[in-house]
């Protein structure tokens, strides 16, 4: 069997809160995992599950307190910035927010360029590059002498996912790059994430709190809660007939725009709250309705 | 809470022995023939030696400052080369008037400051306008200069307040009263000037936060909104502006005691510089420190009070 | 699949346009730069266009007034002053360069790598600035007088070792501020290194921040030099402003003018270099916003003839009504924007409404219009607005607020004062608007933080805002808006931001509120699901205007308007898994 192109086992991240000395805390604890090529992986969970933090850790921008992660054969857990740009230029990525991804005093031009400008390539060379690149992401040509802040927020995503593509990666992690578009916006622009996907063959990490995004986009999905992947499977099955209890209830809780269904299905989530309540452990009882304060 | 006092108190003290110490290396490696100075030039050089050896200058200068700290961790921090006054009732003499100089022109500043930067932040417009102008003057003219001027216009000219001198409180408190008037207002200029400006803006800051709407939701009146909460949250970069300027003020006193001819610290210090009567120098600075490190717990407490969230770092 | 047109509006302004060229637009800032090029052009030219030499003394002109001879009259040695205050700008204009130029060589850097790189340096960095900034910076010269010597340049670098903190700590906080940006994550992904990064996306952030910080900086140098050369410690031979002070006052009762010359060239430099640097910062501030926009002031107008919906006839049911609402916002010296257009909605006793539409579809600013809370520059200019048959104006509102009406807003942490207890914050209305006693209201505030599922009320009582979770916020928030027992409660995107699983929670307990306490419900959201939720009937809005409204069922199942089709027709939840997608594809290319 041929190697996965990314693989990461018993990943864990450790932040240091506070000074020296403190307590640390555990972000992403033993999560392992792998995507092919050319496959999207769903990465869903709430906030501070530590799914934003898995992407960071395999970009480089997180530190590794454990485990290994494995990038075209290659390990590329511990490699510094410079062993980066070498080996693991092949792995991009598309923020959440279009507004503090660009630099609002670059022109589109600039920032495209400046991936490639990094790499080597010529200036001339570049020039063509990025008009396939605005092209690619259905932009027009005048949109390179422009700013960012002449965009709206689709078109800046439309950007960011140009300077994503600029340096031809296998692999792009994508932090909830939907997540501050509008509905329409939205689905415009995941149209455009599958169709760049099946042109150029890349693989995405796509994190989303939004399990209908998840389910639009993945082959198969990963779901976080407190650090830990609780359950990793089909994306079909998944974000339809979940197994882990957490998972169910994240289903449930997602509301639908149908009247009369979403009646049935809080109807269920309440029902499956219960059930969970009386089964589970006092202690995930408790932390169903934690108090939430913070000691 | 506690921790939290205790660290400011460490970071506090260790300012008030590192400044002293490094003032005294550089000073002393400068201050070349200490004896020859105070003596003169018909002195004999076995009287300037004498004398030299007498104030410890033939030792080493590592051994001069280990002999001088430790006496002043005892509290004896020498006497002045030229007059042999004790350095510390030189400085707690004077001290009174140089603290009721500044203290009283901080608090004149930061309620003129809070009015003039609360009004502008709340009326905007013309208000606004008028505090701006007049903040960016107030920066503008050093705070020695307006010195000058005052005494030029209200003292020579007119009259209307002494020139010169100051009257203990214990002595007349309207004299005293009196003789700080033309000090207090030159050195609070610039002072109301740069608060103000930092109180508007964080005034304005504030009243654009989301709870503001939040409480006026709950039927509370925009004037309670902004006197019990707007005020409090903004009084933090308030308290911090004013501390800061409590240090300007300090040495904008040097100049002011100078050209009212008020016997404060300040005096003190551009006289005993021009003598190169370091041990006076020395004990100016220290207790200079010590004011500023006084004044830095307190703010730094008082912004604790104000916001829960400071006193957890 | 839609493409969507890309309008790409046309700005007019050119944001390469340089900060200078943009502020030297306004006139205070253009005179404050012709002042100082004259300055220092003097400075420069001193020794060519002065009439005298500056120590050349003639003691029959001794206190001279001003005359043909000495434009400016003569010093206490009978030196001609306009020489001398020539000359003098060499040492004072020279000196302040020095101190700033040492102050920023040591302060940028260390702020930039201590911003950037963070760690124990920058614990070094800033334990040292704060140690530097805690102390008058003349006590400190005066004390290193013995060092410095009577040279102005000497004391001039240990100045600008002084006031490096002023450098470095605010081009520490804001190169930390941009560290945290996105695009320097992006910047680092692309394979960027950390000086090319430092370079094009850090160093023009910090750049404007700086200019106006030397600005400041110089006149605080340019005031010390003189200080010192007033005070005598200054090279007394060589001419200076602060020296012909020093002369001017020794002489105050003699000649005044020898006092009023320097002392106007230095307040006038001071002010020039104050007044720039004011400029530059309001232009790097963006437009300066001393708007006189009427605050929240609201000016009811009926109904124009221009409103293009015909207005529904008034209900005598409804407990809140807007009929042609009109909203526009104004910014200083521009045209007044309108945002809502002619907008009318109604409200029954108990009911639950929903205003669902896109970002700038003008939902909220219904919400904040019916509460008589628009933000600056914002206001009602157009409409009407009753609530139980009575028009809203400010006052009536005012009334009503806390009372008959509630409020829930978006975002739960933003929305606590951060300063107080969540008990206080809760008490306080109760106090001063339902008029309970102290005791009265802290049993009613521990009653209503259990009434809307907390369940240990006495600890989320004594809390701080930052102590607590955004879900419990937002049960805090509820809590609040019921502390009136409200007819009605505008609710503005309530669960936007948590998570869905406390989402539903907080729905569930907005659903059991209101089947117990009967209030009615206006529902701010751009989410169809919690519209499905909760709501008995929605309006859909679309750039400022009400495009169709129907009972949520109806609306579901049978939207009239193409744009709620459309926007129905964007949601993803029962779309295919990316499996069944693929495979719809791999038919068609079979196909």
């Amino acid at each position: 069997m041929s190697e996965a192109l990314l693989s990461v086992e018993g990943l864990s991240v450790d932040f240091r809160s506070g000074g020296l000395g403190r307590r640390s805390f555990r972000a992403v604890d033993d999560a392992s995992f792998h995507i092919d090529r050319g496959e999207t992986l769903g990465l869903v969970g709430e906030s501070g599950s530590g799914k934003s933090t898995i992407g960071r850790a395999i970009l480089g921008l997180a530190p590794v307190s454990e485990g290994s992660i494995r990038f075209r054969g290659q390990d590329i857990t511990h490699l510094s910035r410079a062993q980066r740009r070498k080996s693991a230029g092949g792995i991009q990525v598309v923020f959440q927010d279009p507004y503090s991804s660009l630099n609002p005093s670059m022109t589109i031009g600039e920032i495209l360029a400046e991936p490639l400008v990094a790499r080597g390539d010529r200036r001339t060379g570049a020039m063509e590059k990025i008009s396939t690149l605005l092209r690619q992401v259905g932009l027009p040509a005048d949109a390179r002498s422009r700013y960012p802040r002449q965009f709206s927020g689709g078109q800046r995503q439309r950007i960011a996912i140009a300077r994503a593509l600029a340096l031809e990666p296998e692999l792009i992690v994508c932090d909830e790059p939907v997540s501050a578009l509008d509905l329409t916006t939205q689905a415009i622009v995941l149209d455009l994430f599958i169709d760049i996907q099946r042109r150029t063959g890349v693989s995405y990490l796509f994190v989303s709190h939004d399990l209908a995004v998840i389910r639009h986009i993945s082959h198969r999905v990963a779901v976080m809660r407190r650090g830990e992947l609780v359950e990793v499977g089909d994306g079909d099955q998944v974000t339809s007939r979940p197994e882990h209890p957490y998972a169910q209830r994240l289903l449930l809780a997602s509301p639908v725009s149908d009247p009369a269904e979403q009646e049935q299905r809080r109807a269920e989530r309440h029902r499956l709250l219960a059930e969970q309540r009386s089964v589970d452990s006092p202690v995930s009882a408790s932390a169903v309705q934690s108090p939430g304060v913070r000691p | 809470m506690f921790t939290f006092t205790l660290k400011k108190l460490g970071a506090g003290f260790v300012l008030l022995i590192a400044i002293p110490a490094i003032a005294f290396l550089l000073m002393g490696a400068s201050a070349g023939n200490v004896g020859r100075n105070i003596l003169g030039p018909a002195a004999s050089n076995e009287q300037v030696e004498r004398l030299n050896s007498e104030l410890g200058r033939d030792q080493p200068l590592l051994q001069q400052f280990l002999d001088w700290g430790g006496r002043a961790l005892t509290g004896d921090l020498g006497a002045s080369w030229y007059t042999n006054e004790p350095v510390a009732s030189a400085v707690v003499n004077r001290l009174p008037v140089t603290v009721s100089l500044v203290v009283t022109t901080t608090v004149l500043a930061a309620l003129i400051a809070t009015v003039a930067g609360v009004a502008a932040a709340v009326y905007r417009g013309w208000v606004d306008r008028t505090v701006q102008i007049l903040a960016i003057i107030g920066f503008a003219l050093p705070g020695f200069w307006v010195a000058l001027m005052l005494a030029l216009v209200f003292a020579v000219r007119l009259g209307w307040f002494p020139a010169t001198g100051y009257i203990a409180f214990t002595a007349s408190p309207a004299g005293w009263a009196q003789s700080l008037v033309l000090p207090v207002a030159a050195l609070a200029l610039g002072a109301v000037a740069s608060a103000a400006q930092q109180i508007r803006g964080a005034v304005i800051d504030t009243l654009r936060q989301d709870w503001v709407r939040t409480l006026r939701s709950r039927g509370l009146s925009a004037r309670r909104v902004l006197f019990v909460h707007v005020l409090r949250n903004a009084s933090v970069s308030g308290l911090t502006v004013i501390a800061l300027q409590f240090v300007g003020l300090l040495g904008g006193a040097v100049f002011v005691e100078r050209i009212y001819a008020l016997p404060g610290i300040g005096q003190v210090l551009s006289n005993s510089t021009a003598q190169g009567d370091i041990p006076i120098v020395l004990g100016v600075l220290i207790a200079t420190t010590a004011i500023v490190v006084l004044v830095n717990l307190f703010i730094d407490l008082a912004v604790a009070f104000l916001n829960p969230k400071a006193r957890q770092s | 699949m839609t493409t969507t047109p890309l309008a790409l509006e046309v700005d007019s302004t050119d944001q390469r346009r340089s900060l200078l060229k943009e502020t030297l637009r306004s006139p205070i800032a253009l005179g404050s730069a012709v002042v100082l090029v004259l300055i220092a052009l003097a400075a420069l030219l001193a020794p060519w266009i002065a009439p005298y030499d500056p120590s050349a003394s003639d003691l029959s002109d001794v206190f001279a007034p001003a005359s043909a001879e000495h434009l400016l009259g003569a010093d206490s040695a009978g030196r001609d002053i306009l020489s001398r205050l020539l000359h003098g700008a060499r040492i004072s204009l020279g000196g302040a360069l020095v101190a700033v130029a040492v102050a920023l060589l040591l302060g940028v850097p260390s702020g930039l790598v201590a911003g950037y790189y963070g760690g124990a340096f920058d614990v070094a960095v800033s334990w040292l600035s704060n140690l530097l900034i805690a102390l008058p910076g003349i006590v400190v010269l005066l004390a290193l007088q013995p060092m410095t010597g009577s040279s102005v340049w000497t004391s001039m670098v240990v100045f600008g070792i002084l006031l490096a903190p002023s450098f470095s700590i605010l081009v520490r906080s804001t190169v930390s501020n941009v560290r945290n940006e996105l695009y320097i994550d992006a910047a680092k992904v692309s394979g960027l290194s950390d000086l090319r990064i430092i370079r094009r996306h850090v160093l023009g952030v910090v750049r404007a921040p700086i200019i106006i910080q030397t600005a400041m900086i110089l006149a605080i140098a340019l005031f010390i030099q003189a200080g010192l050369d007033f005070l005598g410690f200054g090279d007394l031979a060589a001419p200076s402003w602060g020296g012909m002070l020093n002369d001017g006052f020794a002489n105050i009762f003699r000649g005044p003018h020898l006092l009023v010359w320097p002392g106007i060239v230095l307040g006038i430099t001071c002010a020039a270099l104050a007044l720039l640097a004011n400029s530059l910062r309001d232009v790097m501030e963006g437009a300066t916003s001393s708007g006189t926009a009427g605050r929240g002031r609201r000016a009811l107008v009926h109904p124009t003839e221009d409103a293009e919906d015909a207005l529904p006839a008034p209900s005598t049911t409804a407990l809140l009504e807007v009929r042609g609402l009109r909203v526009a916002y104004s910014t200083h010296g521009q045209e007044p924007k309108e945002v809502v257009h002619g907008a009318s909605l109604r409200v029954e006793p108990g009911e639950i409404v929903g205003v669902v539409g896109e970002s700038g579809s003008g939902k909220t600013q219904i919400a904040l219009s019916v509460m008589g809370l628009l933000p600056d520059g914002g206001r009602v200019t157009g409409g009407e607005l009753t609530f139980e048959g009575n028009p809203l104006d400010p006052r009536s509102t005012e009334k009503l607020l806390g009372r008959s009406i509630a409020y829930i807003p978006q975002e739960p942490l933003t929305n606590l004062d951060p300063a107080f207890t969540i008990g206080r914050q809760l008490v306080e209305p109760l106090r001063v608007v339902g008029g309970l006693n102290a005791a009265a209201a802290r049993k009613r505030a521990l009653e209503l933080l259990a009434r809307v599922g907390i369940p240990e009320p006495s600890r989320v009582f004594d809390a701080y805002p930052h102590q607590i979770s955004g879900g419990m916020a937002q049960r805090v928030l509820i809590a609040g808006a019921l502390s009136g027992d409200p007819e009605l409660i505008i609710a503005d995107e309530p669960t936007t931001a948590l998570d869905v699983t406390v989402q539903a929670d907080i729905l569930d307990v907005l659903r059991d509120l209101q089947r117990e306490q009967g209030m009615a419900i206006l529902l701010v959201t751009h989410n169809f699901g919690v519209i499905a939720d909760l709501c008995e009937r929605v309006y859909v809005m679309r750039d400022g205007r009400v495009v169709e409204s129907a009972p949520t069922r109806t609306l579901h199942d049978a939207p009239r308007e193409e744009y709620t089709r459309m926007l129905l027709s964007h949601i993803l939840e029962h779309g295919p898994s990316r499996t069944a997608l693929d495979a719809e594809v791999a038919e068609e290319v079979r196909a």
